[in-house]
C-alpha cells in the first residue's frame, strides 16, 4: 500500500445552465431552465506513489481544480473511483481529511480578522496536534518560510506573498503525508515563489511528503516535479516524466551564428554536409540558424566544424522551452 | 471538544476586534426598550394588570427580552449564505470537524461576548432609567439560565436551517429577512404571546418560536409559576431535539449535491 492516490475512470459532470432570451424567455426560465451536461473531468485514471511530486497541468478550465476537489472529498464524483491515502474521501470524512493538507491559491483558509497565530492555534486543536509535535515541526516550518514576524498580524493586513506563506504553513500544521496545492504561486513575485519551491522540496525530502501541484506557471513544475500529468478538456493527454516530454516534443536545438565575414547558406551546408542539420538565414540581421537534433555530441561537433572554417562573432544555443512544447501540444494535439 | 471551545474563543476575539460596533448597539437597544416602555405605559394607563401582568412586570419583560436577544441572536445564517455563495465552504469541508457544529460554536462565542459586553451592562443602565423588578428567588435565576441557553439553541438551529437552504435556492436573502421578522414577532419579543388572540396562541403552541424569547422572559419576570416554567423548559428541550432532524436531513442532501463556486 504505497500509492498515495489511485484514480480510476473518474468523471465529473456539471449542469451548465443557459438563459433563454427576452422577457418571455425569462419567465420560461423561472419554470424550467435549459441546461447542458458538461463533463469537467472526463474518465481519467492515474496513480501517484507516496513521496512523488507531480505537476498537474492544463489550461484554464481543463478540470484541474475539479479533480483536486474530488480527491479532497469536497465534490462527489459522477462516476469512477478515488482512493486517497487508502481511503475513500467521502467515507470517514473527518479521519480522511486529517491525512491531507490543501492550499487553494485563490482562497484563504485563515481567519481574516484575527492574528495568524490564533488561526494556527485553532488548527492545532482541530488537528489534535500535540505541543511537542507542534513545536518540533512548526518551528522549522515557520523558520524556513520566514513568517515569524507575521504571526501576530491579522491576515487581512498581509500582502499576498506573506499570506500565501502563512497559508502553506497552516496546511502543514498536522504534517500531512499528502499535500494538494491548487495554484499556490498565482500572483506571487519571483522571490516568494523561489522560497515556496525551496520549502516544498525540503519537506518532500524530509518527510517524504507526496505533493500534487496544479499551476499554469511551468517554471514551478520544472523546478519541482519530475512527473507531469497534462489535462486537456477533462482528459489526460500526457502522463509521464517531464524529461521525456521534452525529448519527445522538444523541437531539438537551435544554434544561432553571427559571422565576421560574408557567408552564404551554401558555404554552411557544405561545411556541415556530413551531419543532419538544416540552416536558415535571417536576411536582415545576418543571423544564421542551425536546427539540429537535441544531442550534445552532434551539437558540439557542428559548432567545432563551423568555428574551424569561419570567423565567428557570436554563438547562441537555444532550447525549446517547456512552455513552447506545451503550447505546441495544445495547438497540434498529442498524436 | 477542545476544538469547539477554541472556536468559541476565536469568535470572542473577533468580536473584541470590532467591539466599538457594540457601543452604538447598546444605544439602539436602549432606545428600543425605551420606546416599548412608553408604549406599554400608555396602553396600561390606569390599569393595574393586563393578562395577569403588571406594568412593572411588562417593562421588565421588555428589557429582558431585548437583552436576551443580544445573547441568542446571531447572523450565522447570513454568514453561511455568504460562505456557500463564495465557495468558502470548500475550505470548511476539508477540516476534520463538523461544519454546523462549528457554526453553532461561533454563534455561541458571539453570544457570550454580547452577554458580557452588551446585555449585562445594558441591563444595568436600563435598570437605572426604567423601573424594573428583579427576582430575589434563586430558582427563577436558574430556570432563566437554562431557558436562555435553550433559546440560543432553538434560534441557532433555525438559523442553520435557513443557512442550509442556500445550497438549494439561488438567492435566499429574502428568506433570511423574512425569518428574522417572523422570529421577532412570533417569539414574543415585541408582544408577549399571552397578548395574542387565543386562536393565534393555539397555533403558536405548535411552533418553536415562543421558546426563543417568550419563555425566558416570562420566567425572568416571575410571570410563570414554577410548574409552568418547568413545562416550558421541557418544551424548549423537545424543540431542540426535534429541530436536529430537518437540519441533518437537509445537510446530508446538501453535501451530496454540493457544487462549489469558483476556481
Ligand atoms: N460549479 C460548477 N458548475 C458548472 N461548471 C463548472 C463548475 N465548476 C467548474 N465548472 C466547469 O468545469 C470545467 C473545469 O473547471 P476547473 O476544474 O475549475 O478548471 P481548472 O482548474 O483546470 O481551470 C470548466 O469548464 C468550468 O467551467
Ligand atoms: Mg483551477
Amino acid at each position: 500500500m504505497n500509492d498515495a492516490i489511485t484514480v480510476r475512470n473518474l468523471k465529473k459532470e456539471f449542469k451548465a445552465y443557459s438563459s433563454r432570451s427576452g422577457l418571455k424567455g425569462a419567465f420560461r426560465d423561472l419554470l424550467t431552465r435549459n441546461y447542458k451536461i458538461v463533463p469537467a473531468v472526463n474518465n481519467i485514471s492515474f496513480q501517484v506513489k507516496q513521496g512523488e511530486m507531480v505537476g498537474y497541468i492544463g489550461e484554464n478550465g481543463a478540470g484541474k481544480s475539479t479533480t483536486i476537489k474530488m480527491l479532497t472529498g469536497i465534490l462527489t464524483p459522477t462516476t469512477g473511483e478515488v482512493i486517497v491515502n487508502g481511503m475513500n474521501p467521502h467515507k470517514d470524512r473527518e479521519k480522511f481529511v486529517s491525512t491531507i493538507g490543501v492550499v487553494f491559491g485563490q482562497r484563504s483558509q485563515l481567519w481574516w480578522d484575527i492574528a495568524v497565530q490564533e488561526s494556527f492555534r485553532l488548527l492545532k486543536k482541530v488537528y489534535k496536534v500535540s505541543d511537542e509535535q507542534y513545536d518540533s515541526h512548526m518551528a522549522h516550518v515557520i523558520r524556513t518560510l520566514d513568517i515569524e514576524p507575521l504571526l501576530d498580524k491579522p491576515v487581512r493586513k498581509l500582502s499576498l506573498g506573506q499570506r500565501m506563506r502563512c497559508e502553506l504553513a497552516a496546511a502543514l500544521i498536522h504534517n500531512p503525508p499528502l499535500l494538494f496545492l491548487d495554484e499556490p504561486t498565482i500572483g506571487l513575485d519571483v522571490l516568494v515563489k523561489l522560497k515556496i519551491r525551496e520549502f516544498l522540496k525540503e519537506i518532500n525530502e524530509k518527510y517524504n511528503t507526496t505533493i500534487l501541484l496544479t499551476t499554469h506557471d511551468l517554471s514551478d513544475i520544472e523546478a519541482l516535479c519530475e512527473r507531469v500529468v497534462m489535462l486537456d478538456e477533462g482528459k489526460i493527454i500526457y502522463d509521464g516524466a517531464l524529461k521525456s516530454l521534452k525529448e519527445k516534443w522538444g523541437e531539438g536545438k537551435e544554434i544561432e551564428f553571427q559571422f565576421l565575414e560574408d557567408v552564404t547558406l551554401n558555404d554552411l551546408n557544405r561545411i556541415t554536409a556530413s551531419s543532419e542539420v538544416k540552416w536558415e538565414k535571417d536576411e536582415k540581421e545576418a543571423i544564421f540558424t542551425a536546427f539540429a537534433e537535441d544531442n550534445d555530441e552532434l551539437i558540439s561537433l557542428l559548432i567545432a566544424k563551423v568555428v574551424a572554417d569561419l570567423k565567428v562573432k557570436d554563438i547562441n544555443i537555444k532550447e525549446t522551452s517547456t512552455e513552447e512544447i506545451i503550447r505546441n501540444i495544445y495547438d497540434r494535439g498529442i498524436s | 471538544m477542545d476544538k469547539y471551545i477554541e472556536m468559541i474563543r476565536i469568535r470572542f476575539l473577533m468580536m473584541l476586534a470590532y467591539r466599538t460596533n457594540y457601543y452604538t448597539g447598546i444605544l439602539i437597544y436602549s432606545i428600543n426598550i425605551g420606546a416599548y416602555y412608553f408604549l406599554w405605559s400608555a396602553i396600561y394607563g390606569e390599569k393595574d394588570a393586563i393578562e395577569g401582568m403588571s406594568v412593572i412586570q411588562m417593562s421588565t419583560y421588555v428589557a429582558v427580552a431585548w437583552m436576551a436577544r443580544a445573547f441568542y441572536f446571531n447572523n450565522i445564517d447570513r454568514e453561511m449564505a455568504a460562505e456557500i455563495k463564495e465557495g468558502k465552504v470548500a475550505v470548511e469541508l476539508i477540516r476534520p470537524y463538523n461544519y454546523l457544529g462549528m457554526k453553532t460554536m461561533q454563534g455561541l462565542g458571539e453570544g457570550i461576548f454580547r452577554l458580557f459586553f452588551f446585555s449585562v451592562p445594558g441591563m444595568v443602565i436600563v435598570s437605572f432609567i426604567f423601573p424594573l423588578q428583579f427576582s430575589a428567588d434563586w430558582t427563577t435565576w436558574i430556570f432563566f439560565a437554562v431557558s436562555i441557553i435553550l433559546s440560543f439553541f432553538i434560534n441557532t438551529q433555525i438559523n442553520l436551517l435557513t443557512g442550509i437552504t442556500t445550497f438549494f435556492l439561488f438567492n435566499n436573502t429574502g428568506l433570511i429577512r423574512a425569518k428574522r421578522v417572523v422570529i421577532d414577532l412570533f417569539s414574543g419579543l415585541l408582544i408577549p404571546i399571552s397578548f395574542f388572540p387565543l386562536w393565534a396562541q393555539d397555533v403558536l403552541k405548535f411552533l418553536p418560536f415562543q421558546g426563543i424569547s417568550y419563555v425566558p422572559s416570562m420566567i425572568f419576570t416571575n410571570s410563570f409559576s414554577n410548574n409552568e416554567a418547568i413545562q416550558a423548559i421541557i418544551m424548549q428541550g423537545i424543540w431542540v431535539l426535534i429541530l436536529i432532524i430537518p437540519i441533518q436531513v437537509l445537510w446530508i442532501i446538501a453535501k451530496k449535491q454540493l457544487i462549489i463556486q469558483g476556481g
